[in-house]
């Protein structure tokens, strides 16, 4: 089902929590959308599920215009954050909730209930907890219970909201993957809230980026992830290092780090700076050749190795590459800078690509 | 120095138990030692002239106008609280700090004050006075006037005991359960009532026992004709001052008995609702 959202806008007193938003959602799609708190993402779900309304703007679910349907004719699951499972309901009776609550008419038989709430519980892999009270069941297997109960009632669209929050970090790639299958194999259009960068671009087929109630990008994740659209989408992702930075006659000059000299083709004047890890190049010392000293390595046996270097008394985010993976805190090392993504007063991110050693331009 | 050496709650031994003794003196102090006496009064003179008191026409009738105000009072401030309560834990509106503030007014006026409100409002010389006797309609010194100072006096127990609960299971689960296809009254039959049942029968029944022993305001608006707006509480003064003294006390064992019944009531409850949510633990 195709979600539009046009230039929807919500007040509380004086503060707006959404400013003008619009969002297009294809059919089937699976769409993230990443800001920091306060950004508006709850609001626009709540706006989403009928639990609050727009000042302004149209809500569109399906083609039709959703303003005046409250949220229980809207047929729109939701994953709330906290799960609101119903306490004092078992598993079983949590998930039947949506069909027992339906008009005579549209109301299953019990054993028609009965068969689709175990096929419900079948396909969030919980069939045995059918029993159990939702406060005797783990964070993960609530999240499940959860995620059965919104799709007991077919909607034609599933509101995620920050359902990964309340599992530690090893149940929370699993279970990533498991939901990306699940929307593969049922195909609902699925809008995803989270404040995690990595959790969107995983999961997400397009990745909407909120900054305080306007969406500042709206484009795939490979997209948003080279490609950013404005400073704050570019802070926002990854580990990036935000610098002030100097354009004049193509070259870009950080006075933070003089040793850093990149082209870039942006107009002379002060420049927003962003490095990220694989923009910093970490070497081991040579001899006793050295500018930085490793802060922090993380211990991920692979070949590229992330770690915290300080240069200048500037921490940045950096891959260590080629037989640095063995350096320690505290070791030296050399650092270069191969790339920046750089921001002009007004205008897109353009690349810098690092002048080679040798060009006459280095002092 | 040996003492620096301690766990912090070892030598706090002597003070729990000091604590501990203290209290359960003062509980049997005020609390037991007045209890017993009823009883061991009521019963000085043998079972016979305690039981004839409490069946006694005037005390017969007494009982039956207490439980018949009871009957009306409780289930509306039930109705009353749970509204109030669901409004102040669920929604957001002007005004919601005054309704918490003023569900706690009978708690903080003296219900004497309570009753003489009723007194001036519907009382012969009161503001509504003229008009309800033009029609016929007697509220104070009868049993309208008991109810709605019995209602007052009482509102507090349903709503007080509710809101602190229903505030902090907030309103997730309710708007879970309206997108999942509920309407209003489903969501309150399905989902409110269930979370608060156990609050709220407790709630009631601390209701309905004040209610039952409700003297003050009661005593204000009823005129204490005998048989006819005489409550339990004010029957027993009347008898307490006719130095009626065996009569008074059966008859306030009687409404001591209502109190213990409700209260054991009440830790059954507890305990019941405790094994439940222990065993779902």
């Amino acid at each position: 089902m195709t979600v539009e959202i046009e230039d929807v806008v919500r007040r509380f007193g004086a503060t707006a929590a959404l400013e003008g938003v619009s969002l297009s959602l294809r059919a089937g799609e699976f769409v993230a959308l990443l800001g920091p708190s306060g950004s508006g993402k709850t609001t626009l779900l709540r706006i989403l599920a009928g639990l609050d309304f727009p000042d302004s703007g149209r809500v569109c679910i399906a083609g039709a215009d959703v303003a005046q349907v409250p949220a229980r004719r809207r047929g729109v699951g939701v994953v709330f954050q906290s799960y609101a499972l119903f306490r004092h309901m078992t598993v079983f009776e949590n998930v039947a909730f949506g069909l027992r609550v339906r008009p005579r008419r549209f109301r299953p038989g019990n054993a028609d209930i009965l068969r689709r709430v175990r096929e419900l519980l079948e396909l969030v892999q919980i069939p045995e907890l059918a029993q159990r009270y939702p406060d005797q069941v783990s964070g993960g297997q609530r999240q499940r219970v959860a995620l059965a109960r919104a799709l007991a009632i077919e909607p034609q669209l599933l509101l995620l909201d920050e359902p990964f929050g309340a599992l530690d970090a090893l149940v929370r790639k699993d279970v990533r993957r498991w939901l990306r299958g699940l929307h593969e194999r049922l195909g609902i259009t699925s809008l995803l809230i989270t404040h995690d960068q990595e959790e969107a671009m995983e999961l997400a087929d397009r990745v909407a980026i909120l900054e305080r109630g306007r969406v500042v990008q709206f484009d795939t994740p490979s997209a948003v992830t080279t490609r950013p659209a404005t400073p704050f989408v570019a802070g926002f992702l990854g580990d990036a290092t935000r610098l002030e930075g100097h354009v004049a006659e193509g070259l870009l000059r950080l006075p933070r780090l003089p040793q850093a000299l990149l082209r870039v083709a942006l107009a002379d004047g002060p420049a927003t700076v962003f490095l990220r890890p694989r923009d910093v190049a970490v070497t081991p010392a040579n001899g006793d050749v050295a500018d930085a000293i490793i802060r922090h390595a993380s211990a991920a046996p692979d070949a590229h190795t992330r770690c915290v270097v300080e240069v200048n008394g500037v921490q940045l985010d950096a891959v260590a590459t080629d037989g640095a993976g063995c350096m320690v805190r505290g070791a030296a090392c050399m650092v270069t800078i191969r790339g920046a993504l750089v921001f002009a007063a007004v205008g897109p991110g353009m690349m810098a690509e690092a002048v080679p050693a040798g060009s006459g331009l280095r002092q | 120095m040996s003492s620096l050496g301690q766990r912090a709650d070892e030598d706090s031994v002597l003070v729990r138990w000091g604590l501990v003794a203290a209290s359960l003196a003062l509980a049997v102090v005020i609390f037991l030692l007045p209890l017993a006496a009823v009883f061991t009064e009521a019963l000085r003179r043998g079972v016979a002239p305690a039981l004839s008191a409490i069946l006694e026409e005037d005390a017969q009738a007494a009982m039956g106008l207490t439980l018949l105000v009871a009957a009306i009072a409780v289930p509306v401030n039930t109705v009353g609280g749970l509204a109030a309560a669901w409004a102040i834990a669920k929604f957001d509106f002007a005004g919601k700090r005054l309704l918490i503030t003023l569900i706690e007014l009978p708690f903080s006026v003296s219900p004497v004050i309570s009753g003489l409100v009723y007194v001036l409002l519907f009382g012969a010389q009161g503001y509504f006075g003229p008009w309800l006797r033009a029609h016929d309609i007697q509220i104070i010194f009868a049993l309208p006037g008991l109810v709605l100072a019995t209602i007052f006096v009482t509102f507090p127990f349903v709503a007080r005991t509710l809101v602190p609960l229903m505030q902090e299971q907030g309103r997730g689960e309710e708007e879970a359960a309206a997108t999942l296809g509920a309407g209003g009254w489903q969501i309150f039959r399905r989902i409110t009532l269930p979370n608060v049942r156990w609050a709220l029968i407790s709630g009631v029944l601390l209701c309905n026992a004040r209610a039952m022993g409700e003297f003050g305001a009661v005593s204000v608006v009823s005129g204490h004709i005998r048989g006819q707006t005489n409550t339990l509480p004010l029957h027993v003064e009347i008898l307490y001052n006719e130095y009626m003294f065996v009569g008074a006390f059966a008859v306030a064992s009687l409404l001591a008995l209502l109190g213990l019944v409700t209260l054991a009531a009440k830790a059954l409850l507890e305990a019941f609702a405790g094994r439940r949510v222990r065993a779902a633990a």
